[in-house]
């Protein structure tokens, strides 16, 4: 057996020479001083190569157009099997690959690296942070839904007005006009086709240069003897894409990405951000103002840039201990200081309750329900009926199964049933539910609406939704107003009401109809404050 | 420190370390992988039944070919399609459906009135009016839709492989 892989072994690097090629990689020799301050362009390169991995496999299952896009996503979050971790995976992989890319860009800094002859190196890595940049905004759109909408809209917006460039970059992002389906495949075209070849030729290139020169020795290096890369290195390289990987992994099935509304241009009341990595120019921005914006959106980023390919022409001076680059750390400190005072602020300022974000990778069949049907699942909450009762996930309970009450039973029945259940069923265990009778109402109607086909759906109803249905059920908001269909026509419909109105309308107009509405015979609701939150985030919710 | 030395506890540590982590990782990554590409996606509605055929425009004992919609969960898409089968009617109740493609290769055979047979054109496999394979190539019989019989109508399911030994 041994000797079969040994021959097979001398076969190739017969032909291949790639034996001596893998051990000529893996012995090369490097400083002394060189340890686990060198993990982090390791850990990017990993992290790249897991990105194309889960990409690849996102895209197996993803249509790159908008509208089948975010069903298609939608399908991978709720049906396909691991798919909701292969796109949870690739979401916070790419957060954490800026993460890891900047941590590189700070080590090498500080320690002078990028210093003669290894200034092409540098640059090759200045390419690779845009590169990487580039990625989180074009890979943004893609899910198509409200938020990857608006975030670009203002991406495109920002180029477009740059000096000169500004009609002919929106031209090439499609994005003149409005973004549609031009715009979807350019991003598209550029995540998948363009950017993964042009960052592995970057990486080969970076890597080479790396190769080249030798990792960057520190003073006094020279005295001692060269450490060899593999294993030791390889070893402090693996425990750190350990480490990476495995926080990744826990944040992957933990963190919930959300997928938000289907992209809606006509949604008005919507405030975009950008993702996080990205909210510090989005924050510059508003110091900005008129003709000055271009300073903010582009010169600023632009000298930015340009100041980073300088870095290693302007400090030319002999190569020091990390401990003496007293400039280098204030540089670095500054620059964080400033990144997260922006990013803090434009958090700070983001508003918590704009809108109501519904998660609609999850199941939404509960937007269906009426008020008193919602309401009917919170006393089925509430009542714990679940505890005696399956609902049409097949388990043996006490009691029978309450997916299939609607084709057995009438409202009637139950209702009569509820308050005295051995009357209508002899010898029932079932002790009498202590409720109202417009609850019990309530009650029965939501049970009438289950089906073991949408058991679970509507039992995953969000608790926001059912309180603030409890809320609008005990104070007869019924009586006025239509909700899905049922209701009163005295005032507007309420569906679709995050289109025209914001939670501080609804605020205002609550305490004071008469100040809002002039005329409108809306009485006054003093709600407290946990319940006035609960009814705007409810009604903000109602679909079209 | 010797890091040359190939038998030193310290390389046995690292290459231990190295290998052990990698295994890791490739473990945690094949696994979802596989999974999400080879098992089946949740099902998202349950069977439906179609309306194909009246039941009195079918003729006794003799196959009618027919064509109706219906709607197949295709991905993240439900797609309205137009689909045949092979109705047989043996009493006002009592019908079968045949799958409109072979159980050879899935070409689209026909009846053959005359010889009271079906013959699949493109490797002569021929069936009985039950489906039953009467010579040819085929391995078994053809398929049959589940089928159900409401007010006069007929309805059909899912196709459901016949068994290789009938
Ligand atoms: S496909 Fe019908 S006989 Fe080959």
């Amino acid at each position: 057996m041994m000797r079969v892989v040994v021959r097979v072994i001398g076969w190739i690097e017969h032909r291949t020479g790639l034996e001596t090629a893998i051990r000529s990689f893996l012995y090369e020799e490097v400083p002394a001083s060189s340890g686990w301050q060198h993990v982090f362009g390791s850990v990017a390169l990993f992290l790249f190569m897991l990105q194309a991995f889960t990409g690849i496999l996102l895209a197996f299952n993803y249509a790159p157009t908008p509208g089948e896009a975010y069903n298609s996503l939608r399908y991978i979050m709720t049906e396909v099997t691991g798919g909701r971790l292969m796109r949870q995976l690739h979401h916070w992989g790419a957060s954490m690959m800026i993460v890891v890319v900047v941590l590189h860009m700070i080590q090498v800094f500080l320690f002078g690296a990028y210093k003669k002859p290894r200034e092409a190196t540098w640059l090759a890595g200045v390419v690779l942070l845009l590169l990487t940049l580039a990625y989180g905004l074009t890979g943004y759109l893609l899910p198509w839904d409200n938020r990857a909408y608006w975030g670009t809209v203002v991406t495109t917006q920002i180029a477009s007005k740059a000096p000169v460039l500004g009609p002919y970059l929106s031209r090439l992002l499609g994005g003149e006009g409005a973004i549609g389906v031009v715009t979807f495949a350019r991003f598209y075209g550029m995540h998948v086709l363009l950017l993964p070849p042009i960052t592995t030729l970057m990486i080969i290139a970076h890597v080479f240069l790396v190769r080249k020169h030798g990792v960057a020795p520190a003073p006094g290096d020279e005295a001692k003897p060269l450490k060899k890369f593999y294993p030791e290195q390889v070893y402090k390289d693996t425990v750190a894409i350990f480490v990476a990987f495995a926080i990744l992994f826990v944040m992957a099935v933990a963190a919930h990405v959300p997928l938000e509304r289907l992209a809606d241009p006509t949604d008005t009341s919507y405030v975009p951000r950008p993702d996080w990595y990205f909210l510090f120019l989005f924050q510059m921005l508003k110091f900005f103002e008129g003709p000055l914006e271009v300073v903010g959106s582009i010169v600023l980023p632009t000298l930015a840039v340009i100041a980073l390919i300088l870095v290693p022409f302007l400090d030319r001076g002999r190569v020091r201990r990390v401990t003496e680059r007293y400039t280098a750390f204030g540089v670095v400190f500054l620059a964080l200081l400033g990144w997260g005072g922006l990013t803090g602020a434009a958090i700070a300022t983001t508003p918590k309750t704009a809108a109501v974000e519904i998660d609609f990778s999850a199941p939404t069949e509960w937007l269906q329900l009426s008020p008193e049907e919602m309401a009917g699942v919170g006393y089925f909450r509430k009542e714990n009926c679940v505890s005696c009762h399956a609902v049409g996930d097949g388990g043996a309970k006490i009691g029978p199964d309450l997916a299939n009450t609607a084709i057995r039973k009438s409202a009637a029945w139950m209702i009569a049933h509820f308050k005295r259940p051995s009357m209508l069923v002899p010898g029932s265990m079932m002790p009498p539910i202590q409720l109202s009778d417009p609850q019990l109402n309530a009650l029965a109607a939501f049970l009438l609406k289950l089906t073991p086909q949408n058991a679970s759906a509507l039992q995953a109803a969000p608790a926001f939704a059912v309180d603030g249905a409890l809320i609008y059920q005990a104070n007869r908001c019924g009586a006025c107003h239509l909700v899905n269909g049922v209701g009163m026509k005295v005032g507007p419909p309420l569906n679709g009401l995050f289109r025209h109105r914001d939670k501080a309308w609804l605020v205002r107009h609550f305490r004071d109809p008469q100040a809002v509405t002039p005329g409108t015979i809306m009485p006054r609701y003093a709600f407290s404050q946990s319940d006035m939150d609960k009814i705007c985030s409810y009604l903000l919710s109602l679909p079209d | 420190m010797n890091h040359e030395d190939p038998n030193s506890g310290r390389r046995l540590f690292f290459l231990s370390v190295i290998y052990g982590l990698w295994g890791l990782i490739g473990a945690a990554l094949a696994l979802p992988a596989s999974i999400y590409l080879l098992f089946p996606p949740r099902l998202r509605r349950r069977e439906e039944w179609t309306e194909a055929a009246d039941m009195g425009k079918l003729t006794p004992k003799t196959p009618t070919e027919v064509v109706f919609r219906q709607n197949r969960v295709d991905g993240w898409k439900i797609t309205r399609e137009r689909t045949t089968a092979w109705a047989i009617k043996i009493s006002d109740t009592e019908v079968i459906a045949l799958a409109p493609q072979c159980t050879h290769l899935g070409c689209a055979y026909h009846w053959d009135d005359a010889k009271r047979q079906f013959l699949c054109p493109c490797h002569t496999s021929t069936f009985s009016p039950d489906g039953k394979v009467l010579s040819g190539p085929a391995p078994r019989p053809l398929d049959r839709y589940e089928v159900k019989v409401e007010n006069g109508k007929l309805l059909l399911g899912k196709v459901v492989e016949s068994e290789n030994a009938a």
